[in-house]
């Protein structure tokens, strides 16, 4: 066996062994552990993956809240604005209606104030007419208790008519 | 942490590595006071295959006690057919069994009479030293690995953080992945990656295994890489394709006489890259083996000048010696990797030349 010459009995002992064991490392060995490093790879890659989307889409929710916060605030300000001028208006309006039913209802008063007056001294008028004819006749009963007394106003009269 | 864990680890195997070493190699130079140490024999007996595990050797001779374990031998000669027995039979060298002689390293038939006989040829198919180190190498790798494929299969290390041998082994798997299948392989990596990974793996662990203390030196045995390299050659031819044939027979983009020319370059290129590949890891792996026992050598080559000198120079020998065995922890990983990487590049010039063929037409 000397160092330069290949002794034949290795040779062989090695080419056996070298396809045997390729033949089970790769069944055994070499096949479950690429395929898992590989998984395992994959698995890595989507999770990086995963997690820089997830981190896209809470950029962008935080945007879109940002923003729907922002119209929100705006929206309340309008509507606060809006409510205050709807109040301002109600308040208005009932103002001016206010002012109109008070105008209104003063001269419906005025007007029955007027009539309530008229209506008084018509009575009043008539309250001292009736006094008056009462007084005349009384009067009248008193001085043309006589004859010639009658006939003295009736003459009277008579000459105012013809005056008239 | 886990770098400090490795290097007193690495430290503590190579303590007892140097002491079987020693251990042997003065059994080894101390047969016979007059005989002179050998380093060279002492070293080329150290990395060559063996048929039994030797340990260490006391006294000297015929009594001498051998610490070893005996291995089957398993012989076939068209001749005389097969034989299976262990190899403690020979007795070291010393005895004949059903014919056969231990020379050296070799088993050689021999007749009646006790010399060689070369009219029987013999195939020998024993289980070396080297064959049952690759083995229990092996063995460790499978149990391991499918340990690991079941936890990942549970789930560990995929819904949840891997966990302990996984962290260590992980990465490796990764790196030929990452590194070496996909940059060579482009899309069609997925193909080759069980063979890159087994290559890979078989070639550490046996690297790995080779630097333990009283290990065979498997990686670095000829034998062992050709397989390696042959397999490497198998696996690129048939994943060839036109292109590169094409590349080979008809050197595209240069006149005519320069492409005959190229044909025969191109063609030996085909079998010096896997060649290539063989050479470059035996060789590393062996020089490695090698340095590491001439520093080891070096203390008795001293001792043999004075017993002074060899003492003195003892702590210089191991401060080298654990130095270079620290190297030799990184190269098993860097040899792994080149002959890997460099298969993967082999397979991609011939799974396709598409930039090439773009380059000329355009």
């Amino acid at each position: 066996m000397s160092l330069l010459t290949p002794h034949l009995g290795f040779f062989v002992w090695t080419l056996v062994a070298f396809v045997i064991v390729l033949l089970l490392l790769k069944k055994f060995a070499w096949k479950p552990i690429i395929k898992s490093l590989n998984e395992r790879e994959s698995n890595i890659a989507n999770s990086i993956a995963t997690a820089e989307r997830v981190k896209q889409e809470m950029a962008q929710m935080q945007s879109e809240n940002e923003a729907l916060l922002a119209r929100a605030r705006e929206e309340r300000g309008q509507l606060l604005k809006e409510a205050r001028d709807t109040k301002d208006k109600i308040i208005n309006e009932a103002k001016e209606q206010a002012k109109v039913e008070a105008n209104k209802i003063i001269a419906e008063a005025q007007v029955a104030i007027n009539s309530q007056k008229m209506a008084a001294l018509t009575d009043v008028k008539n309250q001292v007419g009736k006094l008056v004819i009462e007084v005349s006749e009384k009067v009248l009963r008193q001085e043309l208790a006589s004859k010639e007394a009658q006939e003295a106003h009736i003459k009277s009269l008579v000459d105012e008519v013809r005056m008239n | 942490m886990m770098k400090k864990r490795l290097k007193s680890f690495s430290t503590a195997v190579f303590s007892l590595f140097l002491l079987t070493i020693s251990l042997s190699v003065k059994a080894g130079g101390g047969e016979g006071h007059g005989e002179k140490f050998d380093p060279g024999a002492a070293m080329l007996d150290h990395i060559a295959d063996a048929h039994e595990f030797h340990f260490f050797t006391v006294g000297e001779g015929h009594d001498a006690f051998h610490a070893t374990l005996p291995l089957p031998v398993i012989l076939y000669s068209p001749e005389r057919g097969l034989d299976i027995f262990m190899s403690s039979k020979f007795h070291h060298g010393e005895a004949i069994h059903n014919g056969y002689k231990l020379v050296g390293h070799d088993i050689v038939p021999v007749n009646d009479a006790g010399e060689a006989d070369a009219s029987v040829s013999v195939y020998d198919f024993s289980l070396t030293k080297n064959v049952v180190q690759m083995f229990l190498a092996l063995a460790v790798l499978v149990w391991i690995m499918s340990s690991m494929a079941k936890k990942y299969k549970s789930g560990q290390g995929v819904t949840s953080a891997p966990r302990g041998l996984q962290n260590a082994i992980e990465p490796v798997i990764m790196f030929v992945r990452d590194d070496v299948a996909k940059p060579n392989l482009g899309p069609k990596y997925q193909k080759f990656l069980p063979y890159l990974l087994t290559l890979f793996f078989f070639i550490l662990i046996n690297n790995i295994f080779g630097l333990l203390p009283g290990a065979a030196n498997v990686t670095g045995n000829i034998a062992f890489t050709a397989v390696l390299g042959i397999i490497s050659l198998v696996v690129i031819l048939a994943s060839s394709n036109s292109h590169f044939w094409g590349h080979i027979f008809w050197f595209p983009g240069v006149p005519v006489p320069v492409k005959i020319l190229m044909l025969p370059v191109e063609l030996l290129g085909v079998f010096t890259k896997p060649f290539a590949l063989i050479v470059r890891l035996f060789a590393n792996m062996t020089a490695g083996h090698i340095i590491i026992l001439s520093f080891v050598s070096l203390i008795f080559i001293f001792a043999e000048m004075t017993k002074v000198a060899g003492v003195a120079f003892t702590p210089v020998s191991i401060a080298f010696a654990v130095f270079i065995y620290i190297i030799e922890v990184l190269v098993a990983f860097i040899q792994a990797f080149i002959f890997t990487n460099l298969t993967a590049v082999f397979i991609s010039q011939a799974i396709g030349d598409h930039h090439y063929e773009e380059d000329v037409h355009h």
